[in-house]
């Protein structure tokens, strides 16, 4: 194992990470109950031996609730962060090796994009797609792409005048040559480090979006919106909105602590 | 600092806003909802729909409108909200210094706390302070602001202690005291997530300066550790600092969307929310636009300043 993975942050990044996929993955058939199935005689009730975490305002089981919406909640982050990451690195590179013009035209165009916050950038992106979980996970893709962009731009840019790549340019290989085999591989690492950190962001601004009601829609269990169909019963019962508050602080900190790891075990500085 | 770096910058600030206001265009000239079929609604008759977009002047090709908006925004004219019959410039204006004000003591609070907390960090680094800093700043980074909002609301609004009202606004000019406890719960929700992420920046800087050739030289003639720190470290750590504080700007405009909306803070946030649920597009322009402004703004004051603090930024 890497040695920025056998700190404690990068340790407790790799579990929590772990944790996070197991549920992603197989959340649904670890569920002790049916995540909509009436417990009317069990109604916000607090941690017991028959439902770990408690129930909500219907008897629902809260731990069957958070195992079943961990795919939702996780894969829109892990998504979002792929298309955004995807289109962002193809404009980015296309700057970054073209030069001239075309750079100054998308690099003032995403300067412009940048300029509106990302949240606001989604919000307005998703009424224009309307409501729903693949809508919000390609505005969260859309909103991300120019910041992708310019990271991948400066990547390409600073890998462009290395000799291995002069030297690439003088034995007179083919620019797609250069660009694909000399300066794409230099160029992934930061890219990389980025979108793991872009995940947990990602996830916040989904669960925000689930909560405002903007993304997943009920029946669904995505942890945004089970926070959100249980606050009027906070009082009477915290767990029903700690439960899935705090799964999604612990998944975003898992792909926080993760991407830092990462960051520091390619970042040469930080190696010694 | 030279005058021409100072022209240069704000001539790319009216790039990137001319830039804004192409894209805030596009996005609202392409939702669905024409504005005349959401006043009228469903049952409005083809004839009322079209009399009414000739008056809105929707019937004319998109250039025209966004030139007539573009002029009707420099003449300080935002058009008239479609849902609230009022001028926009009004009703986003109010808007806006209730946001000012949330916003401005949040980060301001936010400075104060998060740099010193860097600096504590950075020197104790690898001590117990270290880690809880440490751990409190990733525990902070991970936390969307409904989910700090919802758990400061379940402990501090609560019945069990019910030490802060839950929501609503009271004016400053009203009661210095209401103003003062409605202000706290969204406050701190919009600043635990910018402290934990300035003071994590301040520290890694910080550290690296410690560990720098002029901070031993320093050490080394015999000046007090706290000289060393007030005169030499902290000075060449604070540069991108206000980088950072910069751009969690735009983190905060975003955030104050979600907490305005929670604790029915009557700022640019809510109405926002208001605006795009019922289509209202000339809101939804002003308030992007006003957005994208202020952020673009505080890049443009955070460079002047980072080119005061530090005099070897090259004004390329």
């Amino acid at each position: 194992m890497p040695k920025a993975f056998r700190t404690a942050a990068g340790f407790t990044g790799i579990v929590l990470l772990s944790l996070v996929m197991t549920a992603a993955f197989f959340g649904p058939f670890m569920a002790p109950y049916d995540p909509q199935a009436f417990h009317p005689a069990s109604r916000l009730e607090g941690p017991s031996f028959a439902h770990f975490l408690g129930t909500d305002q219907f008897g629902r089981d809260l731990l069957s609730r958070l195992l079943h919406g961990a795919p939702s909640t996780i894969f829109f982050g892990l998504g979002s962060t792929c298309i955004g990451v995807g289109v962002g690195s193809v404009i980015g590179v296309i700057a970054g090796t073209a030069g001239g013009w075309i750079d100054s035209v998308i690099m003032r165009v995403l300067d412009g994009l940048l300029a509106v916050p990302e949240l606001l950038f989604t919000l307005l992106i998703v009424t224009f797609l309307g409501g729903g979980m693949g809508q919000a996970m390609l505005a969260v893709a859309v909103a991300f792409t120019p910041g992708m962009a310019r990271i991948a731009r400066s990547s390409v840019l600073s890998i462009r005048t290395r000799e291995y790549v002069l030297a690439a340019i003088a034995r007179g290989e083919p620019s797609h040559y250069v660009v694909l085999r000399e300066v794409l591989p230099n160029a992934v690492g930061p890219i990389i480090v980025e979108s793991s950190i872009r995940v947990a962001f990602a996830i916040m601004i989904g669960a925000t979006l689930g909560f405002l009601g903007l993304g997943a829609q009920p029946p669904s269990t995505e942890w945004g919106l089970m926070v959100a169909e249980a606050r009027q019963f906070m009082f009477r019962n915290a767990w029903t909105v700690a439960v899935p508050g705090v799964a999604i602080a612990l998944a975003a900190m898992g792909f926080n602590l993760f991407g830092d790891a990462l960051r520091d075990s390619l970042d040469p500085r930080q190696s010694q | 600092m030279t005058l021409g770096y100072l022209v240069r910058r704000l001539l790319a600030v009216i790039l990137v806003l001319i830039v804004v206001t192409f894209a805030v265009f596009a996005i609202t000239m392409i939702l669905p909802g024409n504005a005349a079929v959401m006043i009228l609604g469903e049952y409005g008759t083809d004839e009322a729909v079209a009399a009414l977009e000739r008056r809105l002047g929707l019937d004319k090709s998109w250039y025209i409108q966004y030139f007539s908006w573009v002029k009707g925004i420099l003449s300080g004219d935002f058009g008239q909200s479609l849902r609230l019959s009022l001028p926009v410039a009004d009703v986003v204006g109010d808007a806006f210094l209730n946001s000012a004000s949330l916003a401005g003591i949040a980060l301001i609070s936010v400075t104060i706390i998060a740099i010193p907390l860097g600096v504590l960090a950075a020197i104790n680094r690898g001590t117990v302070a270290d880690l809880v800093i440490g751990v409190f700043s990733y525990i902070g980074a991970s936390m969307p602001e409904f989910v700090t909002a919802t758990l400061l609301l379940l402990f501090l609004a609560g019945p069990a202690l019910g030490l802060l009202p839950a929501g609503g606004f009271v004016a400053l000019t009203e009661s210095v005291g209401g103003f003062a406890s409605h202000v706290i719960l969204p406050a701190t929700t919009l600043g635990l997530i910018l402290t934990a992420h300035i003071s994590r920046q301040v520290r890694s800087e910080m550290s690296e300066v410690l560990s720098s050739d002029y901070i031993r030289a320093a050490r080394l003639k015999g000046l007090r550790e706290r000289r060393v720190i007030r005169r030499h470290a902290l000075p060449n750590s604070l540069a991108p600092a206000v980088a950072v504080i910069s751009l969690d700007v735009g983190y905060l405009l975003g955030g104050i969307i979600v907490v305005e909306e929670i604790f029915a803070w009557p700022g640019l946030g809510r109405l926002l929310i208001y605006a795009l649920e019922n289509r209202d597009l000339p809101v939804i322009q002003a308030i992007t636009l006003l957005l994208a402004t202020v952020y673009a703004l505080s890049n443009l004051i955070s460079d002047i300043i980072i080119a005061i603090l530090d005099p070897r930024v090259r004004y390329a």
